[in-house]
């Protein structure tokens, strides 16, 4: 299906759910309400035209730090879909709050969620509701914070032995 | 007896039950010789048989995306050529794309060929160093030594082109650093010929041979159903069954002007895999030999007219005592680096002033090209790619690498992100290797191709 | 005393030279100088030849350990406890620039040279070194096992 084509048929079924749509240098997104984010992913992947089989990419952004956009949701969680029967692909993304950094878990609908929500749990602190393993993936576990947050400066070490510089 | 929790299997608590036979928790790794690069699996051992395991990672985590938000936009290509080392020119041409596609610019056709021939000649590497470290690990010491020799003469290719054995930085937003060298494509026949007599010598070692397939054959299974839920891309996935290649799926630079096959095999085991890696292997040849051959702008010549003698010759005959003449030969020396006069430099860069920097005929002859040198280079200027988001996918030795660019307008990247080809089989080898023998766990851990700088960032 | 430590001295020297002849490396590779170090102990640049063709993956039977490629802070706890399980005489080597100074991962998550943990004896910097580095770094590691006054 054409990407426009796919962002109708979401339009179509979740109506207002889909806050923005956008197809910026060809690549479809569209923001989604966190509440319906779940039913969107599940007929992402479960619609017979849709057939987005492969969660290629799961990620996060910090926005606090975006010109013009300090003052909203902090985070937004990115999912890079792809169809291998249809050849086309979607990014979903999610708008998050920072104290109120939640998103509903993708693992029972694609399996590689595990390690992808892990990962942005470990790098930006946003948990996901439902992971049934929610440790750190790349940081060791004494780690505080979040390094990727744009708050956390880039050399601030955490050293487990040697000179604490 | 009664199963671990995952806190007490992670903790080590209460595993002694006193009901009978326990399990045995070894940890393989960090510091092991078959844990190419740093993991560690806690495998809990029934006897022989791993009944579960735990794959940690992170032991290389070098804050690569991090890095990338400190400088401009060129400054994160030397951190991309040591995401994959083993095939680095991959990952800078995939970061360069992601911010051309922001950027909305296209690089010249020569450029597109260049970077073909680049990509292929490091996929070849990278599939050489996975089945010989592979095949090493299995006991077959000769055929890692053959494939190591048949990478240093890749390894030398690449050095005549780049400068660099491994870490090269090759790529630039906007185009590649410098034009192929003169003679190159002799060179690459050269080398070819020998990497496809190491292939047919490495066929013939290991690929009918009963114990190598009693090892392979049937072990590190992932059904093509799994392999797809957990986003498995690449060689492995090829393996399972489906041809999905970046290469043909999305075409990007010239491939779909190449001509070539996708090897796939059916079973999904550890020996398609190493089936589906050699025969990658002559595909990618055939790749680059069609690309030299279809390379606009004919094979380069670096040399200037009427420069009847190089520097290096000039100096080696005087060493050896050979001076008849040679005052009377007019020599010029060239102010750059090979394949960096303003000629070949403004073939295989965009010609975009905005993006790339301008050749240094022009940088140190005109006001105008010191004044665009200074607005790329100078801190606070640079390259300005419009707010917004891109994501771009190249096939990578192990799969669908991406690269993710989000940015917001200044001189420095707001968000890079690299979706790691090899985190998804990493995610999944706790899948392949439960209910497998502890010896198992080499030759399955092997065929993933598990690079740790790819991995980790 | 003259004559005595004469011997000695010539013990020393002979216990010296088949030390340095007979390196068994502890090669704990991390990154990518593992290419590197895979090059130079493979064909083109053979490392046999100096007598340290023979990697022990157990640090209770190598002398050097050779820290080939980043230590990052997950790492270092691991790379500390291999180096206090090996038995004397042992030497390190720092190869490439991640373990001689950190690089230019100067980040939260890389340790800033492994000298802040572990006494090197010889640093190959390099990003990745050049086989003929790694060789040259070889060589007078060789030097340093052959000076230093032998324990046994």
């Amino acid at each position: 299906m054409d990407g426009s084509a796919i962002l109708e048929r979401l339009r179509d079924r979740f109506g207002t759910r889909i806050v923005e749509t956008h197809d910026f240098r060809g690549d479809h997104t569209a923001v989604v309400d966190r509440p319906a984010l779940p039913d969107v992913l599940r007929a992402c992947r479960d619609d017979a035209e849709l057939g987005f089989d492969v969660l290629m990419d799961l990620t996060a952004v910090d926005y606090s730090r975006y010109p013009g956009r300090e003052d909203g949701p902090r985070f937004e969680v990115v999912y890079h879909l792809y169809s291998l029967a249809w050849n086309h692909r979607l990014r979903v993304k999610v708008r998050v709050e920072e104290d109120d950094a939640v998103v509903p878990t993708a693992v029972r609908l694609w399996p590689i969620a595990n390690w992808f929500e892990r990962e942005v749990w470990d790098m930006f602190g946003v948990r996901f509701e439902g992971h049934p393993d929610p440790r750190r993936l790349l940081m060791y576990e004494e780690f505080v914070g979040h390094p990727l947050r744009k708050d956390y400066p880039v050399s601030r070490r955490q050293p487990l032995i040697g000179p604490k510089v | 007896m009664a199963r671990a929790t995952t806190r007490e299997f992670m903790l080590g608590e209460g595993s002694g039950t006193g009901s009978g036979a326990q399990t045995l928790q070894v940890g393989v790794g960090p510091a092991h010789p078959a844990m190419h690069g740093i993991i560690r699996i806690l495998a809990e051992l029934d006897g022989e048989i791993i009944s579960r395991a735990d794959v940690e990672i992170g032991y290389l985590h070098r804050a690569f995306e991090k890095e990338c938000e400190v400088g401009g936009w060129n400054n994160a290509i030397p951190y991309t050529d040591r995401l994959n080392y083993v095939s680095p020119l991959i990952n800078n041409f995939g970061y360069a794309s992601a911010v051309e596609k922001l950027l909305g610019i296209d690089v010249t056709e020569r450029c597109k060929y260049i970077r073909v021939i680049m990509s292929e000649i490091s996929r070849i590497c990278d599939h050489l160093t996975c089945i010989g470290a592979s095949a090493m690990e299995l006991g077959a010491f000769t055929v890692f030594l053959y494939m190591i020799k048949a990478r240093e003469f890749l390894w030398e290719l690449v050095e005549d082109v780049t400068g660099a054995r491994l870490t090269i930085s090759y790529g630039r937003v906007g185009g590649v650093k410098a034009d192929l060298p003169e003679g190159f494509g002799e060179r690459v026949r050269k080398a070819f010929k020998e990497t496809r007599e190491v292939l047919d010598e490495v066929h013939r070692l290991l690929t009918g041979l009963r114990i190598f397939m009693d090892r392979m054959v049937g072990v590190g299974a992932l059904s093509r159903e799994e392999t797809r839920a957990y986003a498995i891309t690449g060689p492995m996935l090829r393996a399972a069954g489906v041809a999905y290649d970046v290469r043909r799926a999305q075409p990007y630079y010239v491939y779909d002007r190449l001509d070539f096959e996708i090897p796939t095999q059916k079973d999904g085991d550890n020996y398609s895999r190493y089936l589906v890696r050699m025969a990658e292997m002559e595909q990618s040849m055939r790749i680059v030999e069609q690309a030299l051959a279809a390379l606009p702008g004919g094979p380069i010549n670096v040399d200037f007219e009427g420069r009847p003698i190089d520097p290096a010759s000039y100096v080696d005959q005087g060493k050896q005592g050979k001076t008849e003449g040679l005052l009377l030969v007019p020599l010029t020396l060239s102010p750059n680096l090979q394949g960096q006069n303003r000629s070949v430099y403004e073939r295989v860069n965009a010609p975009d002033k905005r993006v790339v920097l301008p050749p240094k005929e022009t940088t140190y002859g005109s006001i105008e090209g010191l004044m665009n040198h200074f607005m790329l280079i100078m801190e606070g200027y640079g390259i300005r790619p419009p707010r917004g988001e891109a994501y771009f996918a190249v096939e990578g030795a192990n799969g669908e690498l991406g690269f993710y660019v989000v940015s917001d307008g200044t001189d420095r990247p707001y968000r890079v992100r690299c979706r790691p080809p090899c985190l998804p089989p990493l995610a999944a080898l706790h899948r392949m290797i439960e209910g497998e023998m502890v010896a198992d766990l080499i030759p399955t851990f092997g065929s993933v191709n598990m690079i740790g700088g790819e991995l980790d960032r | 005393m003259g004559v005595g430590s004469f011997f000695a001295g010539k013990l020393d020297e002979a216990i010296g030279w088949a030390r340095k002849y007979s390196i068994f490396q502890y090669p704990f590779v991390t990154a990518c100088c593992g290419m590197e170090y895979m090059a130079t102990a493979c064909s083109h640049y053979d490392v046999d030849r100096f007598g340290a063709g023979l990697p022990r993956f157990s640090p209770r039977q190598a002398d050097v350990l050779f820290v080939v490629g980043t230590i990052s802070h997950k790492m270092a706890p691991v790379l500390k406890r291999v180096y206090d399980q090996m038995t004397e005489p042992k030497w390190v080597v720092a190869f490439g620039v991640c373990t001689c100074t950190g690089g230019f991962y100067d980040n939260y998550a890389t340790v800033m040279g492994i000298d802040t943990i572990i006494p090197v004896d010889v640093y190959i910097p390099g990003c990745p070194p050049r086989p003929e580095s790694v060789l040259d770094g070889l060589m007078k590691l060789q030097d340093k096992i052959a000076a230093s006054t032998q324990r046994f």
